[in-house]
């Protein structure tokens, strides 16, 4: 399979990338080559083969449901760009 | 008076403790080594001078007590992507600008509470994507051996990890002095593996998703091991491939790795695939005969256009193990050559869930735009490289609509054969697999073959990849120099946390072949 610039730009949008029309063609080049260097799964007889979902073959750990960490608003907060009372601020969302 | 950096950890271990050097003096020495060194290298991105000093100091005063933990006052340099509580965390990215934790990764808080001194955060490809370290926001690393410089081979004397510096006497030998150009150290733990050659660091942590310990540690001459899946804590280290990740240290020898990772694994209830199992003493496991064992050698690792040399090195290797008593075995890994392409599918998929996470709100860099969605959308482009970049659209679109049976379901499919490979050559008997580590030795920074063609620079990992995709240990260990005279690797890959086995055969493997050593020029 193969990729052409508007589904470039379509995947570099649900990405939130934005990408200028010189991007998007040069992105076009370099993921068909990655896709064509994929291709060669095709080779490859998956028929009754399950997926890898646990690298490990172990049980997820479970923990108690219990509260234990927490009032930490501030350490949250503090590395954002732009905040007002332990809140993120965020450029306008709703008219 | 001697060079303080030289001394392995476990060299200087016993020096502190006899308290024939201080942690301060110890210190200050790799402080000055990185102050005078670290413009010619860009090892470090940060170099964390004054809480070094504190940490040494406290060190200093526990050791005056007799209360010296395992890596009381040994200097440590961390690879940028682990979370350090108020200090430079960016995994070398420019969207995550300033971004100073507010707590500690469980890797790093292992090893301070096992007595070690950070010196500062070591450069990286950005988010752990790279094979060279060209990715950095930061700029390349420069790799600490340079071609045909006159070098130097130094057999061990004396058993690692017993007093004395390593002596430059009887068992040199000399090359000769020619080119100055500028090489990568590998990557994506380039900084790591360029410091702890280059003696900026006594070990470095690192991490691996793809060959991002061992192949830096191939191209340095350094010793690095990639642990079992599972082993080391993923808490607070910045995600690359959650399924892939995992960390471990770079070090000057194998006994130095062994006491590292030692330190840095640990059950972790914060991470849920953290596995149950104590952590062994894996320097125990140094010095252990290898009579009897079962190494195998699988057929596959045999790949079109591999320079003689890389060929060479691998049957020198064959032949020390066989001379230390292992019995060697051919074997075959038939599903070998698939796992790349299902790494570039598996890697970035994930990659491009985990890095949805930077968007301009929470931490680092934002970009203003019309509304939210271009604020996201300006601050992505602005603050991703284009490597970064080039895996999130690979990631998504093979996670979006219509295509993920035929990409993500599929790569996983072809990952549960990888395994299964290993795990029929386990169940025959053997204990450990030798291959060589890297495919070439450095190559020059800014190749112009290999940046036009991300896919060359991906086969960097040709013979790592399957070991992250499998979830296996392995290890990276220095075995020789090649016709330039720059260090090539072997590596070993072990059964499921059976790391101690590596440990023990990697040391074999570093007995036979001696250390190996840049020439400073930095």
């Amino acid at each position: 399979m193969s990729v052409d610039i508007k589904t470039v730009k379509r995947v570099a949008h649900l990405a939130r990338i934005a990408v200028s029309d010189e991007d998007a063609e040069r992105m076009t080049g370099e993921l068909n080559a990655i896709l064509g260097f994929v291709e060669q799964l095709n080779e490859v007889d998956v028929s009754g083969v399950e997926p890898m979902t646990s690298v490990t073959p172990m049980a997820m750990k479970k923990r108690q449901d219990v509260v234990t960490d927490g009032n930490k608003a501030a350490d949250i907060v503090a590395n954002a760009p732009a905040t007002t009372e332990n809140f993120f601020l965020v450029p306008k969302v709703v008219e | 008076m001697t060079d303080l950096t030289r001394l392995t950890i476990a060299e200087a271990r016993t020096k502190l403790d006899n308290r024939e050097i201080s942690a301060v003096e110890l210190t200050d020495a790799y402080l000055a080594a990185i102050d005078a060194g670290n413009s010619a290298l860009n090892a470090y991105v940060a170099v964390t001078h004054d809480k070094a000093r504190e940490m040494a100091k406290a060190s200093d005063a526990r050791l005056a007590n007799g209360e010296g933990r395992a890596l009381e006052g040994i200097p440590l340099g961390i690879k940028d992507l682990f979370a350090t509580e108020g200090v430079h965390t960016q995994a070398c990215s420019h969207i995550l600008d300033g971004f100073k934790p507010r707590y500690e990764s469980t890797v790093t808080a292992n090893l301070w509470a096992d007595g070690a001194v950070m010196l500062g955060k070591l450069n990286m490809d950005e988010f752990a994507m790279g094979s060279s370290n060209e990715t950095s926001y930061y700029g390349p690393v420069v790799n600490p051996w340079r071609r045909k410089r006159s070098v130097q081979v130094v057999e061990p004397t004396t058993h690692a990890g017993e007093g004395g510096f390593v002596s430059s006497g009887a068992g040199v030998r000399e090359g000769e002095a020619t080119d100055n150009m500028r090489l990568v150290p590998g990557g994506s733990s380039g900084g790591s593996a360029a410091a702890v050659a280059a003696f900026l660091c006594a070990g470095a942590t690192a991490t691996d998703t793809g060959g991002s310990i061992r192949q830096p540690a191939a191209f340095t001459g350094t010793v690095g091991i990639k642990p079992t899946y599972g082993r080391v804590s993923r808490w607070g280290t910045v995600a690359f491939a959650s399924s892939l990740d995992q960390a471990g240290p770079i070090a000057r020898d194998v006994r130095d790795a062994a006491i590292l990772l030692k330190s840095m694994a640990s059950v972790d209830p914060k991470d849920t695939t953290s596995t149950d199992l104590p952590v062994p003493d894996y320097a125990a496991a140094i010095g252990k005969s290898v009579k009897g064992m079962k190494i195998g050698i699988p057929k596959e690792y045999r790949v079109e256009g591999m320079p003689e040399e890389i060929e060479a090195l691998w049957q020198k290797g064959i032949a020390w193990l066989k001379d230390a008593g292992a019995e060697i075995v051919d074997i075959t890994l038939p599903h070998t050559k698939y796992a790349l392409p299902a790494y570039y599918i598996v890697a970035p998929a994930e990659a491009s869930s985990n890095l949805a996470r930077y968007d301009g709100v929470r931490y680092g860099l934002r970009v203003p735009g019309r509304d939210i969605v271009e604020m996201y959308e300006n601050t992505r482009a602005a603050g991703f490289g284009r490597e970064v970049k080039r895996r999130i659209m690979i990631g998504t679109y093979v996670l979006s609509a219509g295509y993920y049976d035929a990409y993500y379901l599929k790569a996983q499919k072809v990952r549960t054969l990888i395994k299964r490979d290993f795990e029929q050559v386990f169940e025959q008997g053997v204990e450990a697999i030798l291959t060589p580590a890297t495919p070439s030795a450095a190559f020059g920074i800014a190749d112009e073959d290999l940046a036009n063609d991300p896919v060359k620079m991906y086969l960097n990992d040709i013979f790592t990849v399957t070991v992250n995709m499998a979830g296996l240990p392995g290890i990276a260990v220095p075995a020789g120099l090649d016709g330039h005279g720059l260090p090539l690797g072997l590596q070993l890959i072990g059964r499921p946390f059976d790391e101690e086995t590596l440990f023990r055969t990697a040391y074999v493997i570093e007995q036979a072949a001696g250390r190996f050593q840049p020439e400073k020029w930095w």
